[in-house]
């Protein structure tokens, strides 16, 4: 097949794109597939597609544009496939204030949150209310923008005299910020992947510093995984339980990612969900493939096949 | 179970890589640096300026007549021949040199590098301004200092705050400052502090490294006299092609005594044998001819007088009465200081969003401050985009107050 890998864009996690599309392209070609990288930043994607017309498209484009339906839709109205989740739901999933709205009807447990509108702070005197967050909430709290990934603008709050400058950095990354419960316990990413949705080996993470913030995610050695998880087997079922309601309650498709928390009483708690997950070489999902005795050519293919099936 | 370590090492690296990691910041500059945006971040010297035929002419000099020296190796300390035109371009600011008193190194970063090795041991004291040059900063860190930072004020280094801090019994190993235009601040050093800080070091026995990339940058006002021509046993002075003209060539220098430039030389030769014959040799050539040289600085230093009036006319028209910023004489800064909430680091990410890009305070700083700071550098983006980055960015400024006076409720 011809494979464009879409990859970079013009958001923060550009880099971290290119390096997830340059190793999904060679494992593509190890496949036998066709594949090319192709930019957006760097060429105009509707012009590169009609001229090298891929069979499918595969997204590895992160944050803004790439994550939230808009390369979705577009893909839609020139009807090239594309893997990952469909445009409409892109938007939801990309969106913690729409998704953990979604979660909360599908029954899937969520850490309590409000959210903070940067437009009603600046134009409603809405900073007013800030105080009625807190007794909500509660403290500790974690402040992170509604629409943004790898943790970018996100902070943890222990007092609340530092929740104003938490909130003005989250609203720096995205129009909306939640103040969201933060929740103790191990860190565990599930990934999911094919038509099914079958689960990966759950990765535990470790950061180093405590906290699993940027640097903590792209800096080599800043952070230890584990997988599978070291949780117990019923709390192992109940997080694979909780990511799939997840998933399905989001409508994700073909390969994802649901981050959550086993708190010291085995609940998880999903934190949120990725419709195009980091595959660089310190990222999440391959290493779940790798404990599953599967290469990234293998999900690769299994991915591909998902799409096809749909098509 | 599988304890998946990403990097097998990350037991093995030395403690002096801790502060090594990966940062918000930096993905945001990989977007900044996008030509969408205008860039008042990187202090990129705007080298399309040059005269590309002439530099053409040069390279193929080079290879044409020189072509076996160019591609070889050589020696540690650098070519004579440039050795003596970085004594020619130290003569232009008042500093007397001799050639066997230089390194080439790969720009002056090596230099600070190649310092930071000879002269700092783990916990040792260096003074440094602030807000310093970042550059210098993590050149110096990776040798573990103690930082003593002293404030800057209009008239550079408050030498004053350095002197009660060796009353108080700090004796640093050396004074790092960049007396002119300094990066970031955009400040000079005045001629009187220029006195004091030589004469308190002298005294004190405290050594100075002098980087002075932006000296023949100057747009208005004379000249003051270097440290190294007020006290040329105390001071080491440290110049570049960089600025006047192109960092590509990565050629740099020191001035020394000679017993310093021995060790110098030494540690460079463990760095990397020898700098670059290819590039030496086009920098060499391209200072043989005054009138091309003093042409294409001419050039260089028009440009940037311009860029400079506008983004000072621009920050007059849209900044907020609430700002202050330098009026830099020359150089490629401008140091902005916000109100005390402001928070540049996180802003940024909003700046970018509108297409423009900074750097945040805090980079400057060895000690965390500086948030309500940011530098804005003038070099690169033509006039038109300059007034465009800085309307981009006021507006920015307003929202952020808003949502600070609504967060505050004042």
């Amino acid at each position: 097949m011809r494979i464009a890998i879409v990859a970079g864009g013009r958001t923060p996690e550009r880099d971290v794109s290119l390096r997830s599309g340059r190793r999904m392209t060679v494992s593509l070609e190890d496949l036998g597939h066709e594949g090319w990288l192709l930019d957006p930043a760097e060429v105009p994607l509707v012009e590169a597609l009609a001229e090298r017309r891929p069979d499918l498209c595969w997204l590895a484009l992160h944050g803004k544009e790439g994550e939230d339906g808009t390369v979705q839709r577009l893909l839609d109205l020139l009807e090239i496939p594309y893997t990952g989740t469909a445009a409409f739901d892109c938007e939801v999933a990309f969106d913690k204030v729409l998704a953990k709205d979604a979660l909360r009807r599908a029954g899937v447990p969520t850490p309590p949150w409000v959210v903070i509108e940067g437009w009603a702070l600046r134009d409603l005197g809405g900073g007013a209310a800030l105080g009625k967050a807190v007794e909500r909430i509660g403290l500790p709290c974690v402040v992170k923008p509604s629409r943004s990934g790898s943790a970018l603008g996100m902070s943890f709050v222990e007092r609340e005299a530092d929740l104003p400058q938490a909130v003005m950095a989250a609203l720096s990354f995205s129009g909306a910020a939640l103040v969201e419960a933060k929740v103790e316990g191990r860190e565990v990413a599930a990934a999911l992947v094919g038509a099914d949705l079958e689960p990966l080996p759950l990765v535990e993470i470790v950061p180093k510093e405590g906290i699993y913030d940027y640097a903590a995610r792209y800096t080599a050695g800043a952070t230890e995984y584990f997988c599978p998880a070291r949780t117990s087997q019923g709390a192992s079922a109940a997080v694979v339980e909780a990511a799939s309601t997840a998933a399905s309650a989001l409508r994700l498709r073909d390969l994802t990612r649901v981050d959550l928390i086993v708190d010291p009483s085995e609940q998880p708690w999903v934190l949120e969900v990725n419709v195009s997950p980091g595959m660089t070489e310190t990222s999440l999902v391959p290493m779940a493939a790798q404990a599953s005795g599967l290469t990234l050519s293998d999900l690769c293919d299994i991915v591909v096949r998902s799409v096809l099936g749909r098509t | 179970m599988a304890e998946f370590s990403i990097d097998r090492f990350v037991d093995r690296y030395a403690e002096r890589t801790s502060g090594m990691s990966a940062s918000e910041v930096r993905a945001l500059f990989a977007v900044a640096s996008r030509p969408e945006v205008v860039s008042l971040a990187g202090g990129m010297p705007y080298v399309e300026a040059l005269p590309a035929q002439d530099v053409l002419e040069v390279a193929t000099e080079v290879v044409r007549d020189l072509g076996p020296t160019a591609l070889q190796y050589g020696g540690g300390q650098g070519q004579l021949a440039l050795r003596e035109r970085a004594a020619m371009l130290m003569a232009e600011e008042g500093v007397d040199a001799d050639p066997d008193d230089v390194v080439i190194t790969t720009g002056a970063q090596q230099a600070l590098d190649l310092l930071g090795k000879i002269f700092i041991d783990p916990g040792d004291t260096i003074a440094v301004e602030a807000p310093a040059y970042v550059g210098a900063l993590t050149a110096f860190a990776a040798y573990q200092p103690r930082f003593l930072t002293i404030e800057l004020d209009d008239e550079g280094m408050i030498v004053e705050q350095l002197e009660r801090a060796i009353v108080r019994g700090e004796r640093p190993t050396f004074v790092y400052t960049v007396p002119n235009f300094g990066n970031p601040a955009g400040v000079t050093m005045s001629g009187r502090r220029r006195e004091q800080l030589v004469a308190l070091c002298r005294e004190t026995g405290i050594p100075i490294i002098e980087d002075n990339p932006y000296g023949l940058l100057r747009f208005d006002g004379e000249p003051l006299p270097c440290l190294r021509s007020l006290d040329p046993r105390n001071v080491i002075y440290l110049g570049t092609v960089s600025k006047t003209f192109s960092p590509g060539v990565r050629v740099g220098w020191a001035l020394a005594d000679p017993s310093v430039i021995q060790r110098l030389v030494l540690a460079k030769e463990a760095a990397d044998l020898c700098g670059s014959n290819f590039t030496m040799l086009i920098t060499e050539r391209w200072f043989s001819d005054d009138s091309r040289w003093r042409t294409a600085l001419t050039g260089l230093v028009d440009t940037y007088r311009a860029r400079r009036g506008a983004m000072l006319d621009a920050l007059e028209e849209h900044f907020p009465g609430t700002a202050t910023w330098t009026r830099p004489s020359g150089g490629f800064y401008v140091w902005v200081t916000l109100p005390e909430w402001s928070d540049t680091t996180a802003m940024l990410a909003a700046a970018v969003e509108r297409r423009v890009a900074y750097v945040p305070g805090t980079a400057f700083y060895p000690d965390a401050r500086g948030a309500d700071r940011m530098r804005l550098a003038y070099c690169y983006p033509t006039e038109d985009r300059i007034r465009d980055g800085v309307a981009r960015l006021a507006t920015l400024l307003e929202d952020d107050a808003r949502l600070y006076r609504s967060l505050h409720g004042s």
